[in-house]
């Protein structure tokens, strides 16, 4: 295992059992300092389980977690050098905006006027000066998600763990959230650990994302690497949208691969695969076009089944002649098709990702 | 800023208060009007009341020997309580932490024996502590007493009493509150730094007090009150205000005076409920 420098948590071999069940198993995670890592997945994946054990409120099963070099598994929460912001808030209701964030501090014991001018300091940074009276009951979900922000960020952590902190808001505001808490997260440095089953809050976000799924990460990287070369069928379902074609391997020349398919020949590129291999072709949808005549190595063919206006782009959905449905988008229509048209349909060999349908691709 | 405040139509609200008011009015402020009416008028040569106005009763209730009944009264109602709280609150955060189906079952338990009739019970708690009695029995067996104990018509009996009859009152309240905090309140005090000890002083305790005030309310002046089990397990022999209000108006047949010392009750009640609302939103208790 490579240790990188810059690490500043790092799972090894993590397991998680609860009763019978294997909800996280054999992790492995390096996170780097400064960066903002967000752990992504369908519910059940084990991704706020990873967090709650970074954060100390669930035992690791075995394995070894490390918070800055140091071993964290027999450390309880109040000992660890990281803060938590949480789902639902969790603010105290029994306190003010102004001792809610100072609660901290105040068992820390920091001077009076220190943690006076620190509560005023991170009261602005989340833009909420001016409610310190206030009870968390007279404030709206956004405010009381930023003062909880707050609350976390004023102990200085070196990491600070989210978990699904905008997922009770509305659509409006947490796209807003979204970007503040990226602002946020630039000018302070500090490691962010997100989590969130929300793709498109994801790639928003991160500087990695790791895609988890049964308690194991599938893959882990830049959310463009992510996107543009998904490793295996479920992380190309998952992260955004893609058509994904199964066929067989019937000729390999260098990387160029032609794959038979229900709906007729087609084209793609990858290193690795065998002639009269079952794989899978995970294609965007902003790559997908169609034709009216035949392109080289392409003798798929569909038929226009309806548009959908999305706003800013139009998807166009087409049915293959095995049944499958295909969708291709466009910023702007094309004036020519209709539905019930028939049209071959092609990609670009290079922006289309072949996965083996057995196993995951090593990247 | 507030905006202006409508003017309502107070015609329905009148209409839907209607009903309860003029219940509570007839079998609740009327019989305690005339309750504290009574306090203020004279003893009857052979009982009953005379309706001249006197300030008689006050002035015995000023005497010493009432004030000492009275303090004495206060003091086990007080003991009563603390004790109830004590024993109370963990229980109720042990059976707040358990998964439903085991809490309600712990909370039958509770139960059973409130639903056994009181009388039912104090009886038992004498055959239990009678001088050749079980407990007793046990006692000599081990070898830990020479002689039988004497538990019968003692304070201490008295004590127990009251506490094995009052805790199911302190622990619901309690229990209804504790089970509302979320455990993420918990993790968040933990996470910012808080040791357990700090996160139950400046967290668990203040988030359950409403439940905690309830349970002071529920058991200290019912056990100020109370005059059965002190009239029981007392016999008589110590006496609190419960037992002499009851006297009173029972065999002693001195009307204004009993009225007086229930006017007094009624004040200390009045007085705690004040309290709690200066401290907690009405709405906050936890009354089961």
């Amino acid at each position: 295992m490579i240790v990188l420098a810059d690490s500043i948590v790092s799972l090894r071999h993590v397991d998680k059992w609860y009763g019978g069940n294997h909800v996280v198993k054999d992790m492995n995670l390096e996170i780097r300092s400064g960066e903002f890592l967000t752990l992504l997945g369908p519910s059940g994946c084990g991704k706020t389980t990873t967090l709650r054990m970074i954060a100390g409120f669930e035992d690791a099963t075995a394995g070894i977690i490390e918070v800055q070099g140091q071993r964290v598994e027999e450390k309880e929460p109040y000992q660890r050098d990281v803060n938590t912001v949480f789902q639902n808030y969790s603010l105290f209701p029994h306190m003010t905006v102004y001792d809610n964030v100072a609660y901290g501090p105040t068992i820390k014991k920091w001077p009076k006027a220190q943690i006076k001018e620190q509560v005023t300091k991170m009261l602005e940074l989340v833009q909420m000066a001016g409610y310190e009276k206030r009870k968390p009951d007279a404030l709206s979900g956004g405010q009381k998600q930023r003062v909880a922000i707050a609350r976390a960020l004023i102990n200085n952590p070196r990491v600070l763990l989210l978990d699904e902190p905008l997922g009770a808001l509305d659509l409006k505001l947490r796209k807003q959230m979204q970007i503040e808490l990226k602002r946020l997260q630039r000018k302070l440095g500090i490691t962010f650990v997100y989590v969130t089953h929300d793709q498109e809050e994801a790639m928003t976000m991160s500087d990695r994302i790791a895609v988890m799924k049964d308690g194991v990460i599938l893959q882990i990287d830049a959310p463009l690497e992510i996107y543009d070369h998904p490793n295996c069928r479920f992380v190309a379902d998952f992260i955004g949208e893609s058509n994904v074609i199964e066929g067989t391997v019937v000729s390999a020349e260098g990387s160029l691969l032609s794959v038979e398919t229900d709906g007729g020949l087609v084209r793609t590129r990858g290193e690795g695969f065998a002639v009269g291999e079952r794989i899978c072709i995970s294609v965007r949808p902003e790559y997908l076009a169609v034709s009216a005549a035949p392109v080289e190595g392409f003798t798929m063919r569909g038929r226009v089944k309806d548009f959908i206006y999305m706003g800013t782009v139009i998807k166009t959905s087409l049915d293959l002649p095995g049944g499958q449905e295909v969708k291709f988008s466009r910023f702007e229509p094309d004036p020519t098709l209709r539905e019930g048209d028939e049209r071959f349909i092609y990609w670009p060999e290079n922006k289309s990702v072949p996965i083996h349908l057995t196993g995951e691709v090593s990247s | 800023m507030t905006a202006p405040k409508k003017r309502r139509n107070p015609l329905p609200a009148i209409a839907q208060a209607g009903p309860v008011s003029v219940w509570m009015v007839l079998f609740v402020t009327v019989p305690m009007l005339f309750i504290i009416y009574i306090s203020f008028m004279s003893r009857g040569t052979f009982g009953g009341v005379e309706y001249t106005p006197t300030l008689t009763s006050y002035e015995t209730l000023a005497d010493v020997t009432y004030f000492a009944v009275i303090l004495k009264s206060l003091q086990v109602a007080v003991v009563t309580t603390a004790v109830c709280l004590l024993l109370g609150y963990p229980f109720a955060y042990y059976i707040a932490r358990k998964s439903a189906d085991v809490a309600s079952r712990l909370i039958m338990l509770l139960m059973i024996p409130l639903w056994t009739n009181s009388l039912m019970r104090l009886n038992a708690w004498m055959l239990l502590f009678q001088t050749n009695g079980p407990v007793n029995k046990a006692l000599l067996a081990l070898g830990i007493v020479q002689s039988p104990v004497k538990f019968i018509y003692t304070d201490a009996l008295v004590l127990l009493g009251l506490i094995t009859n009052f805790l199911p009152f302190a622990v619901l309240p309690m229990y209804s509150s504790i089970e509302k905090l979320q455990k993420a309140m918990l993790e968040a005090s933990a996470d910012l730094g808080a040791t357990p000890a700090t996160t139950f002083r400046k967290v668990t305790l203040p988030l359950t007090f409403p439940g905690i005030f309830s349970a002071i309310i529920l058991t200290f002046i019912p056990a100020l009150g109370t005059y059965t089990i002190t009239d029981m397990l007392g016999g008589g022999k110590v006496l609190y205000i419960g037992n002499i209000i009851k006297n009173q108006f029972g065999t002693i047949r001195n009307w204004p005076l009993g009225a007086a010392l229930s006017v007094l009750l009624l004040l200390i009640t009045a007085l705690l409920i004040f309290l709690y609302s200066r401290f907690a939103k009405i709405e906050d208790m936890e009354v089961l």
